[in-house]
């Protein structure tokens, strides 16, 4: 049942991303070359609808639909990690025109080549645990 | 019915990726598509040599069907839910593609120049989509998330972590933009 709940959550989101056109290459460019507010409205309205609903929740202390206490896990601070690590993605992000969230968009809707953009994806991830220790965070 | 075949505006998307949010929130998970990444290393056997892999991934499974879910949401929407998947972008940025020898854009989801299946047959354009992977991959997992859980989750929750890195997001996208692309196309 709440495999189902989740296959349910996932499917929803991925036609959001695909009618929303934040999966397309092209929107992320022009998001880059600031020449359309397309995807500063989706994400701003994301993000400012997105801190109304964090804040209700952690302020009433809000239950989960299973009855647990929501608990939101605040990241660790820092900042060598997020700046050069957010520097890499963005470079990734433009090149490839998708974060992980469209890849698995893209390769139902039939794109066959995001699969090799996806599968570089899980190696930069091994990279990571491979590199870990050895870089700055 | 037509409204929904034609592509959604930013002020439908984005409240409806707020919802997606809210949701993931109140079923007690979060939201994060990059996780994923990480699990499917854990599944592949990684964790067994580097303890970054070495997890629960058991526990991450209810992600990996959220992830499938999207997918399967992708094939949804492409052929059922799209009357023209053309993406109509700004003139200048279509003639700027142009220059750039992207044919494709403006009439197109994607640029064809990029992710047609001729391109399997092409070195050039086969390095260039596994270089992006793997700085998507490698990025989200230094910076500790990605789209989702950083510019969404992370900036709703107002943390500073998050700010740094969408900040990064966007240095790393302009420079590749603006000074790569022209070297690379």
């Amino acid at each position: 049942m709440r495999s189902l709940i989740y296959l349910v959550v996932g499917i929803f989101f991925g036609i959001v991303l695909f009618k929303s056109e934040a999966a397309s290459w092209f929107r992320i460019y022009e998001m880059f070359q600031f020449r359309a507010f397309k995807m500063y409205g989706i994400i701003g309205s994301a993000v400012l609808l997105g801190i109304i609903i964090t804040q209700l929740i952690k302020r009433n202390k809000i239950k989960s639909f299973f009855g647990e206490q929501i608990v939101i896990e605040p990241k660790e601070n820092g900042f060598k990690r997020y700046i050069i690590g957010g520097i890499l993605f963005g470079l990734g992000w433009a090149l490839a025109g998708a974060c992980p969230g469209p890849m698995y968009v893209l390769v139902g809707a039939g794109f066959l080549p995001v699969i090799v953009v996806l599968g570089a994806a899980i190696i930069g991830t091994f990279l990571y645990g491979v590199l870990k220790d050895k870089l700055p965070h | 019915m037509s409204i929904i075949l034609e592509p959604w505006p930013w002020y439908v998307s984005g409240p409806l990726i707020s919802l997606t949010l809210f949701v993931l929130l109140f079923l007690g998970k979060k939201f994060s598509m990059s996780s994923n990444l990480r699990t499917i290393c854990a599944i592949g056997g990684a964790g067994k040599s580097i303890s970054f892999f070495h997890f629960d991934w058991k526990a991450q499974r209810w992600n990996l069907i959220v992830a499938f879910g999207v997918l399967i949401g992708g094939y949804i929407a492409a052929n059922f839910l799209t009357a023209s998947e053309a993406v109509i972008l700004n003139p200048t940025t279509v003639s700027d593609l142009h220059a750039l020898g992207f044919e494709s854009a403006g009439s197109a989801y994607l640029p064809l120049e990029l992710f047609d299946n001729a391109i399997f047959s092409d070195m050039k354009v086969l390095s260039i989509l596994i270089l992006g992977g793997i700085l998507v991959g490698f990025g989200a997992r230094y910076a500790g998330g990605c789209t989702s859980g950083h510019a969404i989750s992370g900036l709703s929750n107002l943390q500073l972590p998050s700010l740094i890195a969408v900040v990064g997001f966007f240095i790393g996208g302009l420079i590749m933009v603006h000074v790569l692309f022209p070297l690379i196309f």
